[in-house]
C-alpha cells in the first residue's frame, strides 16, 4: 500500500496535478462539497427532517452576518425554521447520490453497448450506433424528462413515489449513455485489430472473455474522463429535473428541490433560501467540471 | 555588383523568446539582392532560410521578432516601419509565394476575387479593369481558358495550376521583389520544372528580383544568379551560382555540393555530412559547423567567423582569414 | 441541389418514423388511455365503443399507421389533463415559445459571434480574458439559476423588469405577439437572456476556437503577405472560414434552445409549449407529451436541413459536383 502511494506521488499525473492551481483549488472545493454531503447526518448543525427540532419562530432568519441574523443559522432559515446550511448539506447528499449512480448507470450501459458494437461490428454495430445517433439528436435533458414522464405515467402514483429516486437515476442515466458508447466503440475498433487480441483469439478464448479481460481494460482511460465530466452534467440534470418538479420526491429534497422551494420566497426578499443552495450546486458542479477538464488534458496532452 | 542593391539585409537577428530563455534563430544574416537578380537561398531544414524570408516581409510567427540589424528596400529602411506602412509594402513592393499551393489560397473565394482584391488594394483600378487584368494574369501564368476559369474556386484547380495562381497573386501588384519560399517543394516532380521555368521567365520579363528559398540544388543551379548557403541561422557562404556550385569554399558548402548525385556518372555511394545540424538551443560557441567540420582547428571552437573574402565567393570560415593563409 | 435536398429528406424519414414509433408506444401502452378518458363511471358498452372508436381493437400496424396518419394532420387526440384537443393547446402556446426562442437565438448569435471574433483576434487583451471567465460561469451555471439570479437583481432588487408572464400581448389572427407592446417587450428581456446565455457562451467559445485555428492557416498568412488590410483579412477571409462549423453548432443549438425553453418557461411562468410539456410530464398527460416529442423531432429535422442548405451557400467545395457538370 505504501509502495502504491509512493508510486502515485511520483507519477506524472500527480506532478501535473500539483502544478495546476486550478486543479488543486477545484479538488479542495470538490472535497469540501463531497465531505459535507457524505457526512451531513453527523456534522450538520440540525436534522432538517426531524420535525421536532423545527420551530416556526425561527422561520425566515437571514444569514448570520445580516442585522437580524442568528449565529445558530449561519446561512439563515426557511419558512419552517429549518437551517439552510443543514438543508444544503443533506440536499447535496441526495444530489451527489443521484449524480454518481446515474453516471455509473450510463457508464455501464454505454460501455456494454460500445464494446458489443465495436467488437461484433456488422449489423449489430450499425443498429446500436444508429440508435445512439438518433438519441444524440435530442438534448439529453429532454430525453431525461420524457423517460421520467413515461415512467410516471406507467406506474401507479404510490409505487412511483416509493421508487422516485431510482426513476430519476434511470432517466438521467438513459439520457447520457450514447457518449460512452461512441467513445468505447471507437477505442474498441482500434484495439480489436491489435496483435494481442489476435493472439487471444488464436489461443481460443471466448469472445466475451476477450472483450472483458483484454479489450475493456484498454479502453477505460477515456471512459474515466467522460465519467468525470458527466458527473457534473448528471448533478445539473438532477437539479434541473427537481427544479421543474419532476425529479426526486419532496420528502428527499435535493439541491434542485431546495432551489425550487426557495424560489417561491424570492419575490418577498428572502433570497438566501434559494441562492445558497444554488451557490452550493454551482460550486460542486464547477469544481467537478474543472477537475474533469484537467484530467482530460493530463491524460491526453495532445488534446490540449 | 553593378547598381545600388534593391534589397539589403544587414546583420539581421531574429529571436524567439521562450520560457527557457531566448533562442536566436537568425544570427547576423547579411546579403543583398540587385535589381532583377535572382538570389537562391539553400540549406537544411531549420537553417533559417524561410525565416529570413518571413522576417523581410515581417510575417514572423509570434513570438518571433527582429531583434537587431537592418532591412533596406531601395535604400530605405523597412524593418522599423509601422504595421500599416509595412502592409502597403507587402504585395505592392515585395510579393510572396508560399510552399503549399493547396493551403495558400482561401478556399471560399474565387481565384478572380482573390486577384482583384489584391490589385485593388494596391493599385487604383476600377472593377472591370481589375477583372480584365486578372484574366491577363491568369493567361500570363499559363492557365488555359483564363476568362472562364477566373470564376472558379481554388479546389477546382490541380496543385500545379494553383501554384500558378499563387504566382499570379504574388506578382499582380507588380512588386519589385518576390520572396519565394520553397515554391515547388509540395508539387509533383513533373510539375516542378514547369513552375520554376514560369517563375524565372516572369521575373526576367517584369525585371523583378527574387529571393528563391529552396533546398533543391538543381533548382538553384538552373535559376539563380547568386546563391547564399545558410547553416544554423547564419549565412556561411555567398557568391555567384556557378562558383558556389562548382567551387564552394566553406567546408559545409563543399559537403553539401558533394552530396548531390552527379548526373553524368554512377557513384556507388553518395558523400554525406556526418552528424546533424545543431538545434537552436544547442549551437556550439565559435563556428556553428565546428562539430561536423573535417577541417576544424582551434580557432573555430572559440571564435565565430564573419563572411570573409574567399576569392570568387565569400565564406564564413577561418580558413580564408589572411592570417590563417597557410591552411588554404 | 434538388437531389441533395431530396436525399436529406429521405435520411430524415426513418428518424421521424422511429420517433413516431416511440410516441405511439407511449400513447398505446403506457397507462390505460381508455379508463383515463372514461373517468370513473362507465358501462361495458361505452368502453367497447371507445375501444372501437380509438381503433384499439385493430392490429399493431394498423393502429400505428392510423397514428402516423393522424399525426401528419396534426391530430393527437385529447389531453388527459385538460380534455381539449392537443393540437389546439399546442397552437395556442407555440407563439410564446417561438418568440422567446428566436429572441434568445438572436442574442446568442449577435452577441456571441462578435465576442468570439474579438477574443480570437485579441487573445491577450484584458477584455478577452474577462469574456472567457464570464463564459466559464455561463457554462457552469444551470439555466434556472441564471433566471433566478436575474429575477433577484432586476425584478426584486432593482424593480426594472417583470419576473413572470408575457406582459401585454396583441392577438394577430391565431398568433399572439408580445413584440408590439412595451410591456410585452419588457417581459421578453429576462427570459430571452436566461435562455440565450448558455448558447451565447457556447457560440463565443466555438467562434474563438475556430478563429484561432483559421488565423494560423497559410491562406490567412498569404492574404497578409498580399498586403490586404487587416479588416479585410480578419472579417472577410478569416470570419467567413469560421462560419462553416459555426453554422452547424448554431443550428443545432437553436433546436436545444426550444428544448431548454422548458426550464426558462418554468422559471418565468412563461405560457409556452415548454410549460405545457412540463405540466404534462407532472400529470402523466401522454397525448401532449407524444405530440410535443413529435414536434421537437420535426423542428430538429427541419433545422438540420436548413443547416445543410447554408453549408451549400457558404462552402463552394460542397458544390464541387456542380462545377464538374459545368465542365470547367
Amino acid at each position: 500500500m505504501a509502495a502504491a502511494a509512493a508510486r502515485f506521488f511520483d507519477s506524472d499525473l500527480w506532478w501535473s496535478f500539483s502544478r495546476s492551481p486550478v486543479a488543486v483549488l477545484s479538488a479542495v472545493v470538490a472535497l469540501l462539497c463531497i465531505g459535507g454531503a457524505v457526512l451531513a447526518p453527523w456534522i450538520a448543525p440540525q436534522d432538517p427532517f426531524d420535525l421536532a427540532t423545527l420551530n416556526l419562530s425561527d422561520a425566515f432568519k437571514p444569514p448570520a452576518w445580516a442585522e437580524e441574523g442568528d449565529a445558530g443559522f449561519p446561512l439563515g432559515s426557511d419558512d419552517q425554521g429549518r437551517d439552510v446550511l443543514s438543508a444544503i448539506m443533506h440536499g447535496a447528499r441526495v444530489s451527489l447520490l443521484v449524480g454518481v449512480c446515474a453516471v455509473l448507470f450510463s457508464t455501464l450501459l454505454g460501455v456494454s453497448v460500445g464494446l458489443t458494437a465495436g467488437y461484433l461490428g456488422g449489423t449489430a454495430d450499425a443498429l446500436l450506433m444508429r440508435i445512439a445517433d438518433i438519441q444524440l439528436t435530442f438534448p439529453s435533458i429532454l430525453v431525461a424528462l420524457l423517460v421520467d414522464g413515461v415512467v410516471r405515467a406507467a406506474l401507479p402514483r404510490e409505487t412511483h413515489d416509493q421508487i422516485a429516486l431510482f426513476v430519476v437515476i434511470f432517466a438521467i442515466g438513459i439520457s447520457n449513455w450514447p457518449q460512452f458508447a461512441r467513445t468505447v466503440r471507437g477505442s474498441t475498433l482500434v484495439e480489436r485489430n491489435k496483435e494481442y487480441v489476435l493472439a487471444a483469439r488464436v489461443i481460443g478464448l471466448s469472445r466475451l472473455r476477450i472483450m472483458l479481460t483484454h479489450v475493456l481494460p484498454n479502453v477505460l482511460g477515456p471512459v474515466l474522463v467522460i465519467a468525470t465530466l458527466n458527473l457534473g452534467f448528471a448533478i445539473l440534470a438532477e437539479a434541473t429535473l427537481s427544479f421543474l418538479g419532476v425529479g426526486v420526491p419532496p420528502t428527499q429534497p435535493s439541491l434542485g428541490t431546495l432551489i425550487r422551494i426557495g424560489n417561491d420566497f424570492l419575490m418577498s426578499g428572502e433570497w438566501w433560501i434559494t441562492i445558497f443552495p444554488g451557490v452550493a450546486l454551482v460550486a460542486m458542479v464547477l469544481s467537478v467540471n474543472l477537475l474533469g477538464d484537467w484530467l482530460r488534458d493530463a491524460l491526453n496532452p495532445r488534446l490540449r | 555588383m553593378t547598381a545600388a542593391p534593391l534589397l539589403e539585409v544587414r546583420n539581421l537577428r531574429v529571436e524567439f523568446p521562450t520560457r527557457r530563455g531566448t533562442l536566436v534563430a537568425l544570427h547576423d544574416v547579411s546579403f543583398s539582392i540587385a535589381p532583377g537578380e535572382i538570389l537562391g537561398v539553400v540549406g537544411e531544414s531549420g537553417a533559417g532560410k524561410s525565416m529570413t524570408g518571413a522576417a523581410i516581409i515581417r510575417l514572423l510567427e509570434p513570438p518571433g521578432r527582429i531583434a537587431g540589424g537592418q532591412i533596406l528596400l531601395e535604400g530605405r529602411r523597412i524593418d522599423n516601419l509601422s504595421q500599416d506602412e509595412m502592409r502597403r509594402i507587402r504585395g505592392r513592393r515585395i510579393g510572396a509565394i508560399f510552399q503549399d499551393p493547396l493551403t495558400t489560397l482561401n478556399p471560399l473565394y474565387t481565384v478572380g476575387r482573390q486577384l482583384t482584391e489584391t490589385m485593388q488594394t494596391h493599385l487604383d483600378l476600377s472593377n472591370s479593369e481589375a477583372r480584365k487584368r486578372a484574366i491577363d494574369w491568369l493567361e500570363m501564368v499559363g492557365i488555359p481558358a483564363a476568362a472562364q476559369r477566373i470564376d472558379s474556386y481554388p479546389h477546382e484547380f490541380s496543385g500545379g495550376m494553383r501554384q500558378r495562381v499563387v504566382i499570379a497573386l504574388a506578382l499582380c501588384a507588380e512588386p519589385r521583389l518576390v520572396v519565394a519560399d520553397e515554391p515547388t517543394t509540395a508539387l509533383d516532380v513533373s510539375i516542378q520544372a514547369q513552375v520554376i521555368a514560369l517563375l524565372k521567365r516572369l521575373a526576367r520579363e517584369k525585371n523583378t528580383s527574387m529571393m528563391l528559398v529552396t533546398h533543391d540544388m538543381g533548382v538553384i543551379a538552373e535559376t539563380a544568379d547568386r546563391v547564399a548557403v545558410m547553416y544554423a541561422g547564419r549565412v556561411v557562404e555567398i557568391g555567384p551560382v556557378r562558383e558556389v556550385v562548382k567551387h564552394p569554399h566553406h567546408p559545409y558548402s563543399i559537403g553539401l555540393m558533394n552530396s548531390i548525385p552527379p548526373l553524368d556518372h554512377r557513384v556507388e555511394r553518395l558523400a554525406q555530412i556526418d552528424g546533424a545540424m545543431p538545434r537552436l538551443n544547442a549551437v556550439p560557441p565559435g563556428c556553428p559547423y565546428n562539430p561536423r567540420c573535417p577541417k576544424v582547428f582551434d580557432r573555430c571552437i572559440v571564435e565565430r567567423p564573419d563572411l570573409l573574402d574567399a576569392g570568387s565567393t565569400s565564406a564564413a570560415c577561418w580558413l580564408y582569414d589572411r592570417a590563417e593563409a597557410p591552411h588554404v | 441541389m434538388f437531389a441533395f435536398i431530396l436525399s436529406r429528406l429521405l435520411q430524415a424519414l426513418p428518424v421521424m418514423l422511429v420517433v413516431a414509433l416511440i410516441a405511439f408506444a407511449m400513447f398505446a401502452y403506457v397507462g390505460d388511455p381508455v379508463s383515463i378518458m372514461l373517468g370513473q363511471d362507465f358501462t361495458e358498452a361505452q368502453r367497447d365503443a371507445l375501444v372501437r372508436d380509438l381503433g384499439l381493437d385493430q392490429p399493431f400496424f394498423v393502429q400505428f399507421a392510423r397514428f402516423v396518419g393522424n399525426a401528419v394532420q396534426g391530430e393527437f387526440g385529447l389531453s388527459y389533463r385538460l380534455s381539449r384537443p392537443v393540437a389546439e393547446l399546442i397552437a395556442e402556446r407555440a407563439p410564446a415559445t417561438l418568440e422567446l426562442a428566436s429572441c434568445a437565438a438572436a442574442i446568442a448569435l449577435f452577441v456571441g459571434v462578435p465576442m468570439g471574433v474579438f477574443t480570437g483576434l485579441y487573445r491577450r487583451s484584458w477584455l478577452s480574458r474577462f469574456f472567457l471567465t464570464f463564459s466559464l460561469i455561463g457554462v457552469s451555471l444551470p439555466t434556472f439559476l441564471i433566471g433566478i439570479l436575474l429575477i433577484l437583481i432586476f425584478s426584486v432588487w432593482l424593480g426594472w423588469l417583470p419576473s413572470f408572464g408575457r406582459g401585454e400581448v396583441v392577438q394577430i389572427g391565431a398568433w399572439s405577439t408580445g413584440f408590439l407592446t412595451g410591456a410585452g417587450l419588457k417581459a421578453l428581456v429576462l427570459p430571452s437572456i436566461t435562455l440565450g446565455l448558455f448558447q451565447l457562451t457556447l457560440i463565443m467559445r466555438l467562434v474563438r476556437a475556430e478563429m484561432l485555428e483559421v488565423l494560423r492557416t497559410d491562406y490567412i498568412k498569404f492574404a497578409r503577405a498580399r498586403g490586404l488590410a487587416d479588416r479585410t483579412v480578419n472579417f472577410g477571409h478569416a470570419l467567413k472560414n469560421t462560419l462553416v462549423p459555426v453554422i452547424t453548432i448554431a443550428g443545432l443549438q437553436f433546436g436545444s434552445i426550444i428544448a431548454f425553453a422548458i426550464v426558462t418557461e418554468t422559471v418565468f411562468q412563461w405560457p409556452g409549449m415548454g410549460l405545457l410539456f412540463i405540466q404534462s410530464v407532472g400529470a402523466a398527460d401522454i397525448p401532449v407529451m407524444a405530440a410535443y416529442l413529435m414536434l421537437i423531432a420535426l423542428v430538429f429535422v427541419a433545422i438540420n436541413l436548413v443547416v445543410d442548405l447554408l453549408y451549400f451557400a457558404v462552402d463552394p467545395r460542397l458544390r464541387a459536383d456542380r462545377g464538374a457538370v459545368r465542365g470547367t
